[in-house]
C-alpha cells in the first residue's frame, strides 16, 4: 500500500460532513497555517513541497502563487478550475463529492497565503449536484468560523461562492475560464498579460486545479519537506489517478508516483487487469490529449527500463516514444479495441469544443475529424493518413491556447504508432466496418502475474 | 409559460448576483441562465434571455452569445426529460454505441429529436467526466451510469411512471 | 513630457528603434514592405482586436539582450511587444512560412473561391494574403460550410459564408456605438455572427464595419454588384459633415459617385484625420451622399501599384516608355526582399550571356547551341 495524502479517510462514514471531517483531524492545518505561519511561510512551504500544478500541466504551484501582483489597494483572488473535462479525467469530482471539506480547507489556506477574500470554485455545468454539497460544506465551514469574517481571529476574512460553467471544456484552460465567471463566452484570452497580474476583473488572479488545492492541506500538515520525500524526482507527492477504459477495476486512485504502470494496471489494487482477461493494446496515460501509447511502448520505455507512472518517466523518450502524465486520466485500450474509431471521436471532442476564436484550432479541428470519419467509414486513401499528420503539426504550437496543442496530439501519436492499422483500414475498406485490425504486431502484452 | 421569475426564483437570482462585487453583476450570467432554463420549461426562449439582459442591466446581444457558446443552454423546447448520452473516447470503448443505439430504438428518436409524447429528447454530447462508470448519461441533473440495456429499460420506466403520477 | 524609452529590435535583419511598449507587428510595420507581417484581424484602431488570425505569427530567435533565449513558440507578433534587443524572422523564417502557408489553408477551408462573383475582390485581404502566402490548390475536399445572406438593416448586408471571423466589427460596434446588437453566436467552425433575432444595425457609424471587413462579409448594400472597384477611380473628397470628419474616398465613373469609404492607409486600415484621430465615417457620408455636388474634390486617391485598382489609371503610356525611378525609388527606399543573383541559380544564365541574346525558351540545350555558335 502507498501513502495516502487526500483519500486516506475517504471511506469514514460521514466524512463528507464537518463533524466527522473534524474529528478526523480535518481544518488542523487551517487552524496551523492562519495561526502559527506567516503568507511568505506558507507559499514557501508549498515551494518546498515541489508540488506541480494538478490539472494537467505540471507546473510548480508554489512559483505560480509567487508571480501574483500585489498592487496597492486592488483585490486579488484565488478561483478554483473544478472544470474537470478532459476525457478519462473524473478525480476533482471525486474529491468534491466525497472530501468537500477537504478542498475547502485547502481553499481557505491557500487563500489566506495569496490575500484573497473572495474566492470562486468554477466547477463544470454538467456536474449540477455537486455545488449543492459544496455550498453545504461552505456553510458549515463557516457556522464554524472557519470562513467568514475574521477567521479564527486572525482578522482574515474569506468567502467562498461556487459558480457553475454552462458546458464547455474550454473553461478549463484558466483565462477563458476568468472570462467564463464573468459572464462572457469562454475565449481564452491572448497572453500576456498573464492572470497573476490581470485576472478576474482584471484583478491579479491565481487560478489552480482542485487536486492541487486539496493538495496544500497535507502539505502543511506534515511541511513541504517532508511532501517532498513522497515520490520520485520533481514528481513529489502523491497523485489522483481516474482510470477508466477496458480495465477490471475503473475509478479514482492515490498513488505516489513510484509505482510501474504494469503495476497500476495489473495489481489488484488498482486495475485489476484487463477486462475479460483481453490483452492490453495501448494506453492514454494522461487524458485524450495526452499521446497514446502502444503496450510495449508504455509498460517499457524505448530504453528497455521500467515505465513508471510518474511525470518524467511517462515523459521519457519525449513524444516519439513517450507520453505524459497529464492530468491523471488513464484510459486503456484492449485488443479489441480500434485505433481509429477511438481517434474520431476524440478529435470529434476537440472539434466540438474549439472555441473558434482562432483559425488553425476553429478550422482544423474539423477538418480532422472529416478526415478521420472518411478513413473510419472505409473511403479512406493513403493521403490521407499523410494529410492529417499535415494538418496536425500545423495547428499544434499555432494558436491561441493548448486546445489547438491537445487537438493535435493524440491524431499524431495514434498516427506515429498505428500507423499501419490506419493504412489496413484505407486497404481494407469492407473489412474495416465489420471487424478490428487487433493487436497485430504492437506488443506481447500478455501479463505474467509476479 | 411566463417568462418572469416568481418570487422564490427572484430570490435566488438575487442570492447569485450577490455573490459578485459591486458593478460586476454581469459575473451572474451563466448561475442566471442555469436558473432561467429550470424555471421556464427547459429550455431558453429569445423573451427568456432578454428578460435575463434585463435584470442583469446588460445588452441582450450579450446574453445571446453566452447563451449560444455553452452546450446546456437549451435554445429550443426540449422533452420533460433529456438524455443526454455521452459518446467520447472513454465511453465509446466502453460501448456507449450499442446504448444510443438502443435508446433511439426504444423510443423511436434519432439524436436530437423528442418523443411525440413530449417526455423524452435525446442528446449526444461529449464527455461528462464519468469515464470510469461508463457507459453513461445526463438526465437533467442526475448522471445514470454503468448503463445496459436493460438498465436503460428500467430508467425509461421509471421516468414515464414519474410523468404519468404526475 | 519625459524622454521615451527606446527599444531596440531587429526584424528580418533589418534594426530600427522603437518606443517601449510597441508591438512587433508595428514596429515591422515602421520598417514597411514584406518585413511587416499580414493581418487579418489585428486593427490598431480597434482596442483590444487581433491574436486571432494567426497570419501574422514570427519567430523570436532572440528574447531580448537580457535574456536572449528564443522564444519556445511562434508569437502573434500584433499582441507580442518589443524588448531591448529583440531578434525577429517573419519571412527569413521557413517555420514562419510553414506556419503562414497553414494559416491561409485553414481559413480558406470554409472561404467560397468565388472571387470572380465577389464584390470584395481586388480590395479584399485574404485575396491578398492567398496571393502571398497561399498554394495555387487545396487539400480540403468536403463540403464548405454555407449560411443565407442577412440584411443588417437597409444598407449592410451580411453573408457569413465569407466571414473569417476576425471579430473586427463586433469590436467596432463596441467602441464606435453605444448599443451593440451583433457579435458572435455558437462557438468552433458553427460560430457565426449575427444578430440572434432579425434586427437592424441602425448606429450612425455602424457603416464602418464594411470598411474594417478583411472579406466581403459586410458589405455596402447601396454599392453591391454596382461595379467592379477596379473599374473606379478613387478620389479623395470631403464635405463639412456635422458627424463626423467627413473626409472620405469617392470610388467614381465619370463622375458618377458609385461608393463612399473612408480613407485607408497602405495597411488597409482607417487613416487618422489631421488631428490624429481614426477618421472614421458616419452613415450620412457613406450611404446618403452620392452626388459629386456634395463633396469637394482633392485629387485622385494613391493606391499602390501592385494593387489591380490602380491598373488602367496610369495617365501615360505605360510600357511603352523604359521606367526612370529605380526599384528601390518606387518601393519606399528598400531592395527588393529575395534578392539572388540569377547566375549562381542556373548555368544558363552566364554573366556574359545577355538572356536578351538567347532566342526562345532558355534551356540548357537553346544555351549550349548558343555557346557552340558564339
Amino acid at each position: 500500500m502507498g501513502v495516502k495524502l487526500l483519500l486516506d479517510k475517504a471511506n469514514v462514514p460521514g466524512i463528507r460532513t464537518y463533524d466527522v471531517y473534524r474529528r478526523e483531524g480535518g481544518y488542523r492545518a487551517v487552524e496551523k497555517a492562519l495561526k502559527e505561519m506567516s503568507t511568505e511561510a506558507i507559499v514557501e512551504e508549498v515551494k518546498k513541497s515541489g508540488l506541480r500544478g494538478r490539472g494537467g500541466a505540471g507546473f510548480p504551484t508554489g512559483m505560480k502563487w509567487s508571480f501574483i501582483a500585489k498592487p496597492e489597494g486592488v483585490p486579488r483572488h484565488l478561483v478554483c478550475n473544478a472544470d474537470e473535462s478532459e476525457p478519462g479525467t473524473f478525480k476533482d469530482r471525486y474529491l468534491m463529492e466525497f472530501l468537500p471539506h477537504l478542498l475547502i480547507e485547502g481553499l481557505i489556506i491557500s487563500s489566506y497565503a495569496l490575500g484573497s477574500n473572495d474566492t470562486y470554485i468554477y466547477i463544470r455545468g454538467e456536474y449540477a449536484w455537486i455545488p449543492d454539497i459544496l455550498e453545504e460544506a461552505i456553510n458549515e465551514a463557516k457556522a464554524n468560523g472557519f470562513l467568514g469574517k475574521n477567521i479564527l481571529g486572525t482578522g482574515f476574512d474569506c468567502n467562498i461562492n461556487v459558480q457553475r460553467g454552462g458546458g464547455a471544456y474550454i473553461c478549463g484552460e484558466e483565462t477563458a475560464l476568468i472570462e467564463s465567471l464573468e459572464g462572457k463566452r469562454g475565449n481564452p484570452r491572448i497572453k500576456p498579460p498573464f492572470p497573476a497580474i490581470q485576472g478576474l476583473w482584471m484583478r491579479p488572479t491565481v487560478v489552480n486545479n482542485v487536486e492541487t488545492l486539496a493538495a496544500i492541506v497535507p502539505i502543511i500538515n506534515i511541511g513541504g519537506d517532508e511532501y517532498a520525500k513522497i515520490g520520485v524526482g520533481k514528481s513529489t507527492g502523491t497523485k489522483l489517478i481516474s482510470a477508466c477504459g477496458n480495465i477490471n477495476k475503473p475509478g479514482v486512485y492515490e498513488i505516489d508516483m513510484t509505482i510501474s504502470v504494469e503495476e497500476f494496471i495489473y495489481s489488484d489494487e488498482y486495475c485489476g487487469g484487463i477486462k475479460g482477461g483481453k490483452r492490453l493494446k495501448a494506453c492514454i496515460p494522461g487524458g485524450s490529449s495526452v499521446p497514446i501509447l502502444p503496450a510495449n511502448l508504455l509498460l517499457k520505455t524505448a530504453k528497455g527500463e521500467t515505465r513508471y507512472m510518474n511525470y518524467e518517466s511517462l515523459s521519457d523518450g519525449g513524444f516519439a516514444t513517450g507520453s505524459m502524465l497529464g492530468s491523471g486520466g488513464f484510459i486503456v485500450l484492449d485488443e479489441d479495441q480500434c485505433i481509429v474509431k477511438n481517434t474520431l471521436t476524440l478529435a470529434r471532442f476537440y472539434r466540438h469544443e474549439s472555441c473558434g476564436q482562432c483559425s488553425p484550432c476553429r478550422e482544423g479541428t474539423g477538418w480532422m475529424e472529416k478526415i478521420l470519419q472518411k478513413i473510419e467509414s472505409g473511403k479512406g486513401e493513403i493521403s490521407d493518413i499523410d494529410l492529417l499528420w499535415d494538418i496536425q503539426r500545423k495547428i499544434e504550437g499555432n494558436t491561441i491556447c493548448p486546445l489547438g496543442d491537445a487537438a493535435s496530439w493524440p491524431v499524431a501519436a495514434a498516427i506515429r504508432h498505428f500507423r499501419d492499422e490506419f493504412e489496413w483500414h484505407v486497404n481494407n475498406p469492407e473489412l474495416s466496418q465489420t471487424s478490428n485490425f487487433g493487436l497485430q504486431h504492437y506488443a506481447d502484452p500478455i501479463h505474467v502475474p509476479a | 409559460m411566463a417568462t418572469i421569475f416568481n418570487d422564490t426564483q427572484m430570490t435566488e437570482f438575487k442570492r447569485l448576483v450577490a455573490r459578485y462585487p459591486e458593478g460586476k453583476q454581469k459575473s451572474a450570467l451563466l448561475p442566471a441562465l442555469h436558473l432561467a432554463q429550470e424555471s421556464f420549461g427547459g429550455w431558453l426562449s429569445t423573451e427568456a434571455l432578454d428578460y435575463v439582459a434585463s435584470l442583469l442591466s446588460i445588452e441582450p446581444i450579450e446574453v445571446y452569445e453566452v447563451a449560444t457558446f455553452y452546450s446546456m443552454y437549451n435554445l429550443k423546447p426540449v422533452g420533460k426529460f433529456v438524455f443526454e448520452v455521452c459518446q467520447t473516447g472513454p465511453c465509446m470503448i466502453s460501448g456507449s454505441d450499442n446504448i444510443i443505439e438502443y435508446i433511439k430504438k426504444t423510443l423511436d428518436i434519432k439524436p436530437g429529436e423528442t418523443t411525440k409524447d413530449g417526455l423524452f429528447t435525446l442528446k449526444l454530447v461529449e464527455c461528462l467526466g464519468a469515464c470510469g462508470y461508463a457507459p453513461m448519461m445526463q438526465v437533467g441533473k442526475i448522471y445514470k451510469e454503468h448503463l445496459t440495456k436493460e438498465k436503460v429499460d428500467s430508467i425509461i420506466a421509471a421516468y414515464r411512471a414519474e410523468a404519468a403520477s404526475n | 513630457m519625459s524622454e521615451q524609452t527606446l527599444f531596440k529590435v531587429t526584424v528580418d535583419g533589418i534594426t530600427i528603434e522603437v518606443p517601449a511598449g510597441t508591438t512587433i507587428l508595428q514596429a515591422a510595420r515602421q520598417i514597411g514592405g514584406q518585413v511587416a507581417p499580414p493581418a487579418m484581424c489585428y486593427y490598431s484602431k480597434l482596442k483590444g482586436s487581433g491574436g486571432k488570425c494567426r497570419t501574422c505569427l514570427v519567430e523570436v530567435s532572440k528574447g531580448s539582450e537580457k535574456d536572449p533565449r528564443p522564444m519556445p513558440k511562434l508569437v502573434a507578433s500584433c499582441r507580442t511587444t518589443v524588448m531591448d534587443g529583440m531578434e525577429v524572422k517573419n519571412i527569413t523564417s521557413d517555420k514562419v512560412v510553414d506556419a503562414r502557408a497553414g494559416v491561409v489553408e485553414f481559413l480558406l477551408l470554409n472561404h467560397p473561391l468565388d472571387c470572380p462573383i465577389c464584390d470584395q475582390a481586388g480590395e479584399c485581404h485574404l485575396q491578398d494574403l492567398s496571393f502571398d502566402h497561399g498554394k495555387s490548390k487545396t487539400r480540403f475536399e468536403f463540403q464548405k460550410r454555407t449560411f443565407k445572406k442577412h440584411d443588417l438593416g437597409e444598407n449592410i448586408q451580411l453573408h457569413m459564408t465569407r466571414c473569417i471571423l476576425c471579430y473586427r466589427c463586433v469590436f467596432t460596434a463596441d467602441q464606435l456605438t453605444n448599443k451593440r446588437v451583433h457579435g458572435i453566436l455558437d462557438r468552433g467552425d458553427h460560430a457565426e455572427i449575427a444578430t440572434h433575432i432579425e434586427k437592424s444595425l441602425d448606429n450612425e457609424f455602424i457603416g464602418n464595419v464594411i470598411d474594417v471587413c478583411p472579406v466581403g462579409a459586410l458589405t455596402d448594400k447601396t454599392f453591391r454588384f454596382k461595379n467592379r472597384v477596379w473599374f473606379l477611380k478613387p478620389m479623395d473628397a470631403h464635405r463639412d459633415c456635422p458627424t463626423c470628419s467627413g473626409r472620405v474616398t469617392l470610388w467614381n465613373r465619370g463622375d458618377e459617385v458609385y461608393r463612399v469609404t473612408a480613407r485607408k492607409d497602405e495597411w488597409g486600415e482607417i487613416e487618422d484625420t489631421p488631428e490624429g484621430k481614426p477618421g472614421w465615417i458616419c452613415n450620412t457620408c457613406r450611404f446618403d451622399k452620392k452626388e459629386a455636388s456634395d463633396w469637394v474634390i482633392e485629387g485622385p486617391r494613391e493606391i499602390s501599384r501592385a494593387s489591380v485598382i490602380s491598373q488602367g489609371h496610369y495617365a501615360g503610356n505605360v510600357g511603352t516608355t523604359k521606367p526612370t525611378e529605380t526599384f528601390k525609388a518606387v518601393n519606399g527606399g528598400r531592395a527588393p526582399h529575395l534578392l539572388m543573383d540569377i547566375h549562381d541559380e542556373s548555368e544558363v544564365n552566364q554573366p556574359n550571356v545577355h538572356l536578351g541574346q538567347i532566342h526562345g525558351p532558355s534551356h540548357g540545350d537553346t544555351f549550349n547551341n548558343k555557346n557552340q555558335n558564339a
